[in-house]
C-alpha cells in the first residue's frame, strides 16, 4: 500500500473523514487556481477555527482569489489589510474586543481573533509587526500559508523559497543554479520569541492540520502556525499532485510536521522511513534544471536539519535514505 | 445555484457600500468557476465505500454528499484539477473530458 505512505495519520483520515464538520466557512467561488492546495488549506483551517472568528489577511493570493468585488468567499468578519501591518490589526482587534467585554459592551467569550498571510506577507514584509504582536503577547493566532515565493504577482522569489528552486527572479543558467540561499527557518524565529504555541501543518495530513488550528485558537496568548500550501502553478506540478506534493515533503524530511508547545518540541507525524528528497523534487518543474551535485547538496542539508529537529524532539531516528544514490537525476527521469 | 447580489455586469462602484464593504457572505458562491474545467469526476458507484476522502482533498470545495451516502461533483464548481481521483482510496474516480 505504497499509495497510503508511512505515516500512520493517514490511515487514520480514510475512515473518520465523514466525522469531520460539513459546514463551510470558506465557500465555492473562489478564483484559485485548479488544484490550489492554499485553498485547501483555508478550507480546513477555517473549518476548525470555527462559527466565532474575525480575521484579519494579509495581500495575498487567498485575499485575491477569495475577494473580487462584489463578490467573498468568506463567512468570517474579514478585514484585508496590507502587507506590513495584518498582525498589527489583529493585535488592535484583540485590544478593542478585551475593552468592549470590559466596558460591558459585548457579552462573553470574546470571539477568537486570527490573522492570516502568505509567506511574504509573513517572513518577509510583514515581520516585523509580527514579532511586535507575538512580542507583546496579545490572545490571537498567527497562519502563515507558505507557497515559497510571490505567486500571484507572477512568481518571484520570497525568503521562504527553498534552495536550487527556478523563479522568476532567480532564473537558473550557465551562471545560476535559481534560488541560491537556503529557505528562512521561520518557524524557529517564532519559536524565539517564547510564545506558548507554534506548529508546522499540511493540508494533506487533514487530521493534523485541524487539531493544531484547534490547539491554538484554545491556547490563551499568541499562537503561530506555519502551513505548507502546494502551488501547482508556481512549483510547476501537475495539478492533481498538491495532495500528494504536500506528503512526500513530509515523507522526505523537507518539512517535517511538529509543534512546540512553551518550547518543548514534538514531533507529531513520524515517518519510520524518509525517503529520498528526489521523490518530493521531481514532479516539480521549477527543479528541473538541477544536476546530481546540487541534489546532493539538497539532501545532505535536508538530512541535517532533520537530524537537529530529531535532537530538538527527542524523537527516535528513522530509516535515513542512502546518501549516495548514483541511479537518477531529474533530467534523466522525466 | 442561489443568487445573492445583483449580476456582475450591472453592479457597478455607485452601489458599493461605504469603505467598499461586503455585506452578504459567502456571496461568491454565485460565481460560476465550474465553468473553467476541461476534464470532470465520474464516480463508479459500485466500488465506492463512501469513505468522504474525495470530500475532504476537494480544494473548492465542490464535492457534495447525495442522500445515498455517495459523494458527487457540483458541476456549477468543479474546475476539474484531479486531486480526487488520484487520492481515492479504491480508485473508483476516474477523470472523463469534458464534452461540448
Amino acid at each position: 500500500m505504497d499509495k497510503f505512505g508511512f505515516a500512520q495519520s493517514q490511515k487514520f483520515d480514510t475512515y473518520a473523514s465523514r466525522l469531520l464538520p460539513r459546514e463551510e466557512y470558506f465557500t465555492s467561488g473562489h478564483r484559485s487556481c485548479q488544484g490550489c492546495g492554499e485553498a485547501l488549506a483555508v478550507r480546513w483551517v477555517c473549518k476548525a477555527i470555527g462559527k466565532d472568528a474575525i480575521i484579519a489577511h494579509a495581500t495575498g493570493c487567498m485575499e485575491i482569489v477569495s475577494s473580487g468585488m462584489p463578490q467573498t468567499s468568506w463567512m468570517h468578519p474579514w478585514i484585508h489589510v496590507a502587507f506590513e501591518n495584518t498582525a498589527a490589526v489583529a493585535a488592535g482587534i484583540e485590544t478593542g474586543l478585551k475593552i468592549l467585554a470590559r466596558k460591558g459592551k459585548i457579552p462573553e467569550p470574546l470571539p477568537a481573533v486570527v490573522a492570516m498571510g502568505g509567506d511574504g506577507g509573513t517572513s518577509d514584509i510583514g515581520l516585523q509587526a509580527l514579532s511586535g504582536a507575538l512580542e507583546r503577547g496579545h490572545n490571537f493566532t498567527y497562519v502563515c500559508w507558505d507557497n515559497e515565493a510571490y505567486m500571484n504577482t507572477g512568481i518571484q522569489r520570497s525568503s521562504s523559497t527553498p534552495y536550487g528552486a527556478m523563479t522568476t527572479t532567480s532564473p537558473p543558467g550557465k551562471r545560476s543554479i535559481g534560488q541560491a540561499t537556503w529557505k528562512k527557518n521561520m518557524v524557529a524565529i517564532a519559536v524565539a520569541h517564547g510564545i506558548p504555541y507554534v506548529a508546522t501543518a499540511s493540508p494533506s495530513y487533514v487530521f493534523d492540520l485541524y487539531f493544531k488550528v484547534r490547539k491554538a485558537i484554545e491556547t490563551p496568548g499568541p499562537a503561530y502556525i506555519h502551513v505548507l500550501s502546494v502551488c501547482p502553478t508556481g512549483w510547476r506540478s501537475a495539478t492533481d499532485l498538491s495532495v500528494r506534493l504536500g506528503r512526500l515533503a513530509v515523507e522526505t524530511g523537507v518539512f517535517p510536521l511538529y509543534e512546540v508547545v512553551n518550547g518543548r518540541y514534538r514531533l507529531t507525524v513520524q515517518p519510520p522511513k524518509l525517503r529520498p528528497v528526489i521523490d518530493y523534487l521531481k514532479p516539480q518543474g521549477r527543479f528541473r534544471h538541477l544536476r546530481k551535485p546540487e541534489l546532493d547538496l539538497i539532501q545532505r542539508q535536508t538530512l541535517a536539519a532533520y537530524e537537529l529537529l530529531l535532537a530538538k524532539c527527542q524523537a527516535p531516528y528513522p530509516e535515513f535514505p542512502v546518501l549516495s544514490h548514483e541511479e537518477e537525476t531529474i533530467a534523466e527521469g522525466a | 445555484m442561489i443568487k445573492y447580489t445583483k449580476p456582475l455586469e450591472e453592479t457597478t462602484w455607485r452601489e458599493m457600500e461605504t469603505g467598499g464593504v461586503l455585506t452578504i457572505p459567502g456571496s461568491a458562491r454565485e460565481y460560476r468557476v465550474g465553468d473553467w474545467r476541461s476534464q470532470h469526476p465520474v464516480w463508479t458507484k459500485s466500488r465506492c465505500i463512501r469513505c468522504g476522502v474525495c470530500w475532504t482533498v476537494c480544494p473548492e470545495p465542490a464535492i457534495v454528499e447525495e442522500p445515498g451516502g455517495y459523494f458527487d461533483m457540483d458541476p456549477n464548481y468543479c474546475k476539474g484539477c484531479g486531486i480526487c481521483a488520484r487520492e481515492c482510496v479504491t480508485g473508483c474516480i476516474t477523470m472523463v473530458p469534458e464534452e461540448e
